[in-house]
């Protein structure tokens, strides 16, 4: 078999300067951002809720004390969205994955529709929260 | 090296050095994390109050604690595959993306037993 030789220098599509913003790039990255945000920021908080639930009411108190004051309850919507866009934007990898929603125009709707779902979820989330536990 | 194609030289030397495994447990786990943290969310907005004890009763029934379980092990491995590739873009020097790596699987293991020992000790406590 001929052995398979290609230049060294390949070409570089003139283009990769000229570009301007798109909603996917931005979901693209905040997928990574949120993934990463939810890993450490509310993994960790995660751990604390069960592990003062496992050692006892003095502990969990602590935790009760921080999550329902105006600072907790901040990182706690914040938390909210990061997890709904990381979740919408990680069901628009999975639908991407099956090669459909790939047109430029179906790509950006899906992409500018996982923020409308992640803040519209986010605030139904906190008024369910606030109507059930009567804040 | 200098015989075959350059297809067959670089074949198998991928930068994680396996095959599909990776991305596929990365999407196996995502489908199981929509199921489980959707029940999770639900679950918690549903309760009444969530206090010490209204959670310590929560968490005690099989029905939430099977399920904590199994979020557990999915979320956390989720999310060190995911980890591991937020490093292996970023971390270019070999000595410093190792450490990261171990680091994070020191992390996600740890902090995996330590949750499951938590829902264990509510669920199966006096």
């Amino acid at each position: 078999m001929a052995s398979a030789t290609r230049p060294r220098v390949r070409p570089l599509s003139p283009h990769l300067s000229i570009w301007r913003w798109q909603a996917n790039m931005t979901v693209s990255i905040l997928h990574r951002a949120t993934g990463n945000g939810l890993a450490f920021g509310g993994v960790v908080l995660f751990l604390w809720w069960l592990i003062a639930a496992a050692t006892g009411p003095a502990a969990y108190a602590t935790f009760y004390a921080a999550a329902t004051g105006w600072f907790g309850i901040v990182v706690g919507v914040g938390l909210t969205w990061v997890f709904f866009q990381h979740l919408m934007s990680g069901i628009r990898h999975l639908v991407m994955d099956t090669g459909a929603a790939m047109q430029v125009h179906t790509s950006q709707t899906f992409a500018m529709l996982t923020f409308v779902a992640s803040i519209v979820l986010t605030a139904a989330t906190w008024v369910a929260i606030a109507l059930t536990k009567g804040l | 090296m200098g015989t075959g194609t350059e297809l067959g030289r670089v074949r198998g030397l991928g930068a994680a050095k396996n095959g599909v495994g990776h991305w596929w447990q990365q999407r196996v786990t995502a489908v199981a994390n929509i199921a489980l943290m959707l029940w999770f969310v639900i679950s918690l907005v549903r309760l009444p109050a969530l206090d010490y004890a209204s959670t310590v009763m929560w968490l005690r029934q099989p029905v939430a604690a099977i399920p904590m379980l199994l979020l557990i092990v999915s979320v956390f491995y989720h999310f060190r595959l995911g980890v591991q590739v937020f490093i292996e873009d970023y971390l270019h020097n070999e000595g410093t993306k190792l450490l990261a790596l171990l680091a994070l699987n020191f992390y996600a293991l740890g902090g995996a037993a330590a949750a499951v020992f938590a829902v264990l000790k509510v669920a199966l406590g006096a």
